[in-house]
């Protein structure tokens, strides 16, 4: 064969598709995806250490459930309690789903971290695959055996406790265990692909993986929880959202999957100098006043934020009509007396409020300073930051949107007690400092979703540290070129204008 | 067949590789040389498509690595540096595995595997796991898995590095027979012996930047000088060595005679005659072998040196008070 001099404008022709388009052809692009995943399992099947304690754990769990379900049987039957016996069998099925789906935990700790660490990757990583294909069969082959496992230990459990003790579970809730287990199993290992591909060693995965073992456990309890008490609407929303995560999870992984940082990554050192100039470079960047900075920095950051900001607005606004419309079924649901009884006394309120001079002292009768505002607000925003960095930005929106609902309620509240209407509640009360505060939040909740979601974006050629580091640095510059700023200005009309507004509104 | 512009990869704030610029036409070997951490492995990773360029631009077969990964890592065939195989899957499974994923079909899967097996000699061994393999036959057995797709480029690291003499004659016979097929081959190599065997261009990397490039007759010319020859005379003379004018003569021991030429085959033919009409009986005339290993230190030296001066005159010089 001679292939002549294909510069550049000869290609040379082979029998691999030579453009992700190339593949485009439904099943074709699985074709890849298939390959891997027979090579894999056939690895897996001849490795004694995965099939040992996968055997064992699916054929002997069943029979020691078994053996206690039988006991526990025996016990509660002296009582006459069978009903709190056959309440527990739902949860030794999803134990015994459970425990196969741990030897995936470690298959998929491996996957990628332990090929590159024996030098096994390199070789796939040049062949003509997708990243995605790539990244799927590796996926869908950690996942295939010990689910498998998995639905055999059950439906072994299943048969035993069906011939031992006649029990058997209705269609609901079996359906119910099965749809946990796989979701778990595709939580877990969404989440375990996502640590091996960053991970530099098999080492330093296994230490990460406590990030995804002590969520699932805490889910393990809580799911056990409400299987004793047969609350299969709210396990089923359990489901979804665990397949909204596992999706999460998956993007994440397809996103910051590169073979540039498999091969690229050799070392796991802190590197502290670089990751502060990597931040101080993307906060300031090249501004050389502070004047140039908001207006090279902020202001396109800004303009970047609209859309989020949008959708911040919307949430907010929810947030008030849930919360007053949940305020008013209840409400309503309080006989008059019960309530004109329960109200806080007016004049009461009105004392605290000339005394201290803030609204938080309506109700609480304490001092509020202005210092004391601004880092109680700076502490929430603090936790809410934590947990939205955590959670793709969702906690820390939903946390922001809990004193909205609170407002709303507020509003419910004061209406029906007659003290004011809803538009002096909102001008006197909350538009006074909250005309400066609630843009602040809008703005935290907007930089917040969008490092949220910097998880699951491409890290566009750039390794994960720099790249998160990148968006923590965008994130910061509104934080704190504008968000604190403008809680600081609240936080000084919360103190000394608010509460005069309010005293003279709640005075007349 | 592969040309690569002022190629350049780094890591955060760690350049791997400076400036690369490469042409590699069909049917031409270029030995890439360099000790290690010069930049080497980058190199061919960004070649491969595995990592993208921060810098400059590079076709493979016509391909760009940027922009069309896929296509190149479809036309290149890479034996990598570190080419561990899955241990528990047999020769022939290995291979399988891999002509599955370069989409080869079940026909040419099967004559491509036989043929790449029997030439290395791993056919009687297609049944045995790998992790049974020696080192040898594992790298026999990665090289035909770079070579299963009949790509017209092949970029090979140090394929010859862990293996016995014969198995690595039989790799560079593979490798010349590969370049008369008409395929651009990239070598990394420390052995230089077997660079200038095999190479018909060679480069010098160091610190991720190129700083010789070219034939190793050329190289050789440009760092130790015009060839040097040796003219051996039938019996010893006693005196001076013979004039011949216009001819830098480097050494005389009596019977043997050195000198330097630019054009030898201008020279030589005439520096012999006028000897002979001299009385000096001729014997042999021989050009005094090189080593590319000299010109390696020399290169490497010297750009030593250069980088020396550089940071020296980048330093300030201290006040004195």
């Amino acid at each position: 064969m001679s292939y002549g001099d294909a510069l550049p404008q000869e290609r040379a022709q082979t029998e691999a598709p030579t453009s992700a388009k190339g593949y485009a052809r439904g099943l074709d692009w699985w074709k890849p995806v298939a390959v891997i995943v027979r090579r894999e399992l056939r690895d897996q099947s001849r490795d004694w250490r995965i099939l040992t304690p996968l055997i064992g754990l699916t054929l002997f769990f069943p029979m020691l459930m078994l053996f206690t379900a039988n006991r526990m049987l025996a016990f509660v039957q002296r009582f006459g309690a069978d009903l709190i016996a056959e309440r527990l069998f739902p949860f030794l099925l999803l134990i015994v789903g459970f425990f196969p789906l741990s030897i995936s935990l470690v298959i998929a700790l491996e996957s990628f971290a332990g090929e590159r660490e024996r030098g096994t990757i390199e070789p796939l990583l040049v062949a003509p695959i997708t990243d995605g294909q790539f990244y799927l069969g590796k996926l869908l082959s950690v996942l295939l055996l010990p689910l498998v496992a998995s639905y055999v230990g059950i439906a072994a459990l299943l048969l035993s406790l069906y011939l031992r003790t006649g029990w058997r579970p209705d269609l609901a809730l079996l359906m119910v265990v099965l749809a946990l287990v796989t979701a778990k199993a595709v939580v877990m290992i969404s989440g375990a692909m996502v640590v091996s591909t960053q991970a530099t060693s098999v080492r330093s995965a296994n230490l990460l993986a406590s990030l995804i073992i002590i969520p699932i456990a805490l889910l393990l309890q809580n799911e056990a929880t409400l299987l004793l008490w047969r609350r299969m609407d709210v396990l089923w929303y359990y489901v979804f959202g665990l397949l909204v995560v596992a999706v999460l999870l998956t993007r994440t992984g397809l996103a910051h999957f590169n073979r540039e940082g498999l091969l690229g990554r050799d070392l796991d050192a802190l590197n502290l100098a670089w990751a502060w100039r990597t931040f101080k470079d993307a906060f300031w960047g090249h501004a050389p006043s502070l004047r140039a900075w908001y207006r090279e920095q902020i202001g396109p950051n800004l303009r970047e934020l609209r859309l989020p900001m949008l959708l911040m607005f919307g949430l907010l606004i929810v947030a008030v009509l849930l919360g007053a419309r949940i305020a008013e079924d209840f409400l309503q649901a309080v006989p008059e007396d019960v309530l004109r009884a329960n109200l806080p006394d007016r004049e009461e309120m009105l004392a605290n409020l000339q005394r201290y001079t803030s609204t938080f002292s309506l109700l609480g009768g304490r001092r509020f300073t202005m210092t004391g505002i601004f880092l109680h607000n700076v502490r929430a925003l603090s936790l809410i930051a934590l947990a939205g960095m955590l959670s793709y930005g969702v906690a820390g929106v939903l946390l922001l949107m809990v004193p909205f609902s609170l407002l709303g309620a507020g509003q419910a509240l004061l209406l029906r007690a007659g003290w004011m209407s809803a538009a002096e509640y909102w001008l006197a009360l909350v538009l006074p400092h909250g005309i400066l505060e609630i843009p602040g939040v809008i703005l935290f909740g907007a930089s917040l979703l969008r490092l949220g979601a910097a998880w699951a974006s491409p890290a566009q050629g750039q390794s994960l540290g720099a790249f998160w580091l990148r968006a923590l640095a965008r994130w910061a510059q509104i934080v704190v070129g504008v968000v604190l700023p403008l809680f600081l200005l609240a936080s000084v009309v919360e103190a000394w204008i608010t509460p005069r507004v309010a005293l003279w509104l709640l005075s007349r | 067949m592969l040309k690569a512009e002022h190629l350049a990869k780094a890591f955060d704030d760690f350049w791997a590789v400076r400036d690369v610029t490469l042409e590699i036409p069909a049917g031409t070997v270029l030995a890439l040389l360099g000790p290690n951490g010069a930049g080497k492995t980058t190199t061919v990773r960004m070649l491969a498509s595995v990592l993208r360029p921060t810098r400059g631009r590079a076709w493979v077969a016509g391909y760009d690595v940027s922009t069309e990964p896929l296509a190149v890592r479809a036309h290149v065939g890479v034996l990598t540096e570190h080419h561990s195989l899955y241990r528990r899957m047999t020769v022939y499974e290995y291979l399988d595995f891999f002509a599955d994923l370069y989409r080869l079909s079940g026909a040419q899967k099967r004559t491509r595997i036989e043929r790449w097996l029997t030439f290395f000699g791993l056919w009687d061994f297609r049944n045995h796991r790998v992790g049974g393999l020696s080192k040898g036959m594992r790298q026999k057995l990665a090289l035909s898995r770079a070579l299963l797709h009949e790509p017209p480029v092949l970029l090979l690291d140090e394929p010859t590095s862990a293996m016995d003499p014969e198995s690595a004659r039989r790799v560079r016979q593979a490798i010349a027979s590969l370049r008369s097929d008409e395929r651009a081959i990239l070598i990394c190599t420390h052995n230089l012996t077997e660079a200038e065997a095999l190479a018909d261009q060679v480069a010098i990397i160091r610190r991720g930047r190129i700083v010789a490039q070219g034939t190793p007759a050329e190289l050789k010319t440009r760092y130790l000088g015009p060839p040097e020859f040796r003219i051996t005379f039938a019996r010893p003379w006693d005196g001076r060595p013979p004039a011949l004018p216009g001819v830098r003569v480097t050494r005389w021991d009596g019977q043997s005679l050195w000198y330097r030429t630019s054009q030898p085959r201008v020279e030589n033919p005439a520096i012999v005659r006028a000897l002979v009409q001299r009385g000096f009986d001729v014997v042999r005339l021989e050009e005094v072998p090189r080593a590319l290993e000299d010109v390696y230190l020399k290169v490497m030296a010297q750009a030593a040196a250069e980088e020396h001066d550089a940071a020296t005159a980048a330093t300030p010089a201290p006040e004195v008070a």
